[in-house]
């Protein structure tokens, strides 16, 4: 989301003495009452979040329901809202489409902000490109390289865009906007018809590359005095070498 | 002068308003000098005339005199339209976050809702699917909860190092309000619920429809579905008519202008939990649903933004600690990078999941270079690490939840500066 301006940290730019000794404090805890905090649900089984199956249920204990306030929905009522495709398809709605049908809509749609391959132009988001990269020092997270669910990205498409006018297209176009992305990605061909049995079985690159909470992951050590044991402070990155002091960095008119 | 453009020029608009001022001194510093014809021995001209009365302004404002904004990051997001505006820090007392000056996260502009037309529906794993209208919310008995907000990018922009300018847009990614709503709990016993549920979706009606996944054990806890902001309705960026209130989450998850909630039996995995708000390590693989913003703290005073120019002498360090997992307990300070640290007072009241004020008092003598931190810790036991510890950790590409010490270097002459140093 948030592209980086500094890519490299430079050296030492100033010195200052300091002298003492460590003397360390480990706070109290109490490590299930955190991991509670830190993860607020069972997960399935496995060392990868999963999407094909159920989770844990959780313990639920309701105060009676106050009579008279909430109406009923109907199904029409839902059908109408009920937008979220899940990671696994579920909920993916009737229609297809295919990289073929999809190209057209793309570019009339699409390619003014993604490029006409899926490659971003100015700050807007590839959608291709960066397979391999998620362990270098510029990782891009885009659907071939990071995308979790090939029904995700039907569900994204559908529910944001075009931009400037959400879910104003019909299933069969998002469909197959969501199968030329992937095309872009070679990911499927441009004749695959993508719908709510195939959407599914796409094996998204980094479907694997999801794991669960890994904190907390820093030690709990509070030391109060002579910490840096005679080590002299010396500041790593200086803010100046980019922006002066003060409100520089943003500001508050329009453009 | 290293104040802003805005600050600048109003303050030039308030020199030339006061006319053959007399500037004393010449510190380089915001201290007016004013207009010597309305201070002592003097009688000012507000108080040789009337003023204007009650309801001039039936909805009130803030001295026109008084300047501090939101602002936003050009470099940081394709357009305003899905961007970020930041909380000038520096520039709150206490811990509550006026309104106007709430920071703005969203990701398809901001929705004009006529609250007769807002409807909110609950379905999927529950015994009674309802549609609730605005009356029905406020009909069901409610809470008031402060509690802070803060954006899981906060800080962000500096995991490889410092680079922006001052306190707005190192933290400004945050603020802290009294919600007022219903306990989602109390709506989820009017649909009841099936067996098996184990998350729910949260559905915003923007323009993005921004969705997100929450475990059901949560909105049993402290989930709050808020109308009400510092005593009067949810201001617009902020989800008027009705917002998710998700105390101690990632704000990304506190889903605005709600329209909708579906309990489930699984996370839905959506673009917002997967392609982004998701923490990517170095081995590659990125963690996902990290909810929780862990404890963290800031100075305010000084920071860049308020200089300790021409001001040498008694300065009260202040700042803002806050913790998503509880009460901060804790908030020590350091002016020598570390080596040596105080612990600053708590200002009451201190509040779980809320900002919390800290003040310790120093001296500061021109010349004197110092680099001032602060560590907060809280209930759980969890203490703010340093940058280096969390680089560690997590190399520099998981852009969220960066929680470390910040440094503020105060060079010689009083100027503040971020940075990052050794530790």
């Amino acid at each position: 989301m948030f592209r980086l301006m500094l890519k490299v940290a430079g050296g030492a730019a100033a010195v200052m003495l300091v002298a003492g000794i460590v003397q360390a404090q480990q706070a109290p805890n109490s490590s299930a009452a955190i991991s509670e905090i830190y993860r607020p649900f069972t997960a399935p089984p496995g060392d990868r979040t999963r999407a094909d199956i159920a989770w844990p249920a959780s313990a639920a204990a309701l105060t009676a329901p106050i009579p008279g306030i909430g109406r009923a929905a109907t199904n029409g009522e839902i059908a109408g809202w009920d937008i979220a495709v899940r990671g696994d398809g579920h909920n993916l709605p009737p229609g297809s489409g295919t990289a073929k049908e999809g190209e057209e809509l793309y570019v009339t749609h699409c390619a003014a902000c993604h490029g006409d391959f899926g490659e971003g132009l100015e700050r807007w988001p590839a959608l291709m490109g960066g397979r391999g990269s998620l362990r270098s020092d510029q990782p891009k997270r885009t659907i071939g390289s990071f995308w979790q669910h090939a029904p995700g990205v039907f569900d994204y498409i559908r529910r944001a865009m075009p931009y400037a006018a959400p879910q104003s297209l019909s299933n069969d176009e998002y469909y197959a906007i969501t199968a030329y992305v992937l095309f872009l990605n070679e990911l499927i061909g441009e004749d695959d018809k993508m719908d709510a049995a195939s959407l599914p079985k796409i094996a998204m690159p980094n479907r694997d590359g999801f794991v669960l909470e890994g904190r907390p992951d820093t030690e709990d050590s509070a030391c109060m005095s002579n910490c840096r044991q005679g080590r002299p402070v010396s500041v790593t990155m200086d803010s100046r070498r980019f922006v002066e002091p003060g409100s520089g960095s943003g500001t508050s008119q329009p453009e | 002068m290293s104040l802003g453009k805005d600050l600048k020029s109003s303050s030039r608009r308030g020199l030339l308003r006061a006319g053959a001022a007399s500037l004393a001194s010449a510190g380089g510093v915001a201290q007016a000098a004013g207009n010597a014809e309305n201070q002592p021995p003097n009688l000012p001209e507000w108080s040789r005339s009337l003023g204007p009365g009650v309801i001039e302004e039936t909805y009130g404002t803030r001295s026109r005199h008084e300047t501090a904004v939101r602002r936003y990051v050009p470099w940081l997001t394709p357009d305003r339209v899905s961007s970020v505006s930041f909380t000038p820090l520096a520039d709150m007392h206490g811990i509550i976050t006026p309104s106007g000056l709430h920071f703005e996260r969203h990701h398809g502009g901001v929705p004009d809702i006529d609250p007769s037309d807002y409807r909110m529906m609950i379905h999927g794993m529950v015994e009674r699917p309802l549609i609730f209208t605005l009356e029905d919310l406020k009909r069901l008995p409610s809470v008031s909860r402060i509690h802070f907000i803060e954006c899981p990018a906060n800080g962000g922009m500096e995991w490889r190092g410092a680079q922006m300018s001052g306190v707005q847009f190192t933290h400004g990614m945050l603020s802290c309000s009294e919600w007022t709503g219903v306990p989602l709990k109390l709506l989820l016993a009017q649909t009841g619920l099936r067996a098996g549920a184990s998350w729910l979706l949260a559905e915003a009606s923007d323009a993005a429809h921004l969705a997100r996944s929450i475990p059901l054990s949560k909105a049993l806890d402290d989930a709050i579905i808020a109308f009400g902001q510092n005593g009067e309705a949810v201001r617009p960026q902020q989800g008027y008519p009705v917002r998710l209130v998700l105390p101690g989450y990632e704000g990304n998850m506190w889903i605005k202008w709600l329209r909708r909630i579906e309990i489930g039996d699984r996370p839905w995995f959506t673009r917002w939990e997967t392609r982004t708000y998701t923490d990517l390590m170095p081995d590659g693989l990125a963690r996902q649903f990290t909810f929780v913003n862990e404890v963290n703290s800031v100075i305010t005073a000084p920071c860049p933004e308020k200089p300790l120019r021409g001001r040498p002498g008694f300065v009260e360090i202040s700042g803002l600690a806050w913790s998503g997992a509880g009460r901060v307990t804790r908030v020590d300070v350091s002016v020598d990078g570390g080596d040596n640290w105080r612990t600053a007072t708590l200002q009451d009241p201190v509040l779980p999941k809320a900002l919390t004020r800290f003040r310790i008092p120093w001296e500061w003598a021109e010349g004197q270079t110092a680099c001032l931190q602060s560590r907060a810790m809280d209930e759980t036991g969890r203490v703010q690490p340093t940058i280096t510890a969390l680089r560690r950790a997590r190399g520099v590409e998981s852009i969220y939840h960066k929680n470390s010490i910040h440094t503020w270097l105060v060079d010689r002459d009083g100027t503040v500066v971020n940075v990052q140093i050794d530790a």
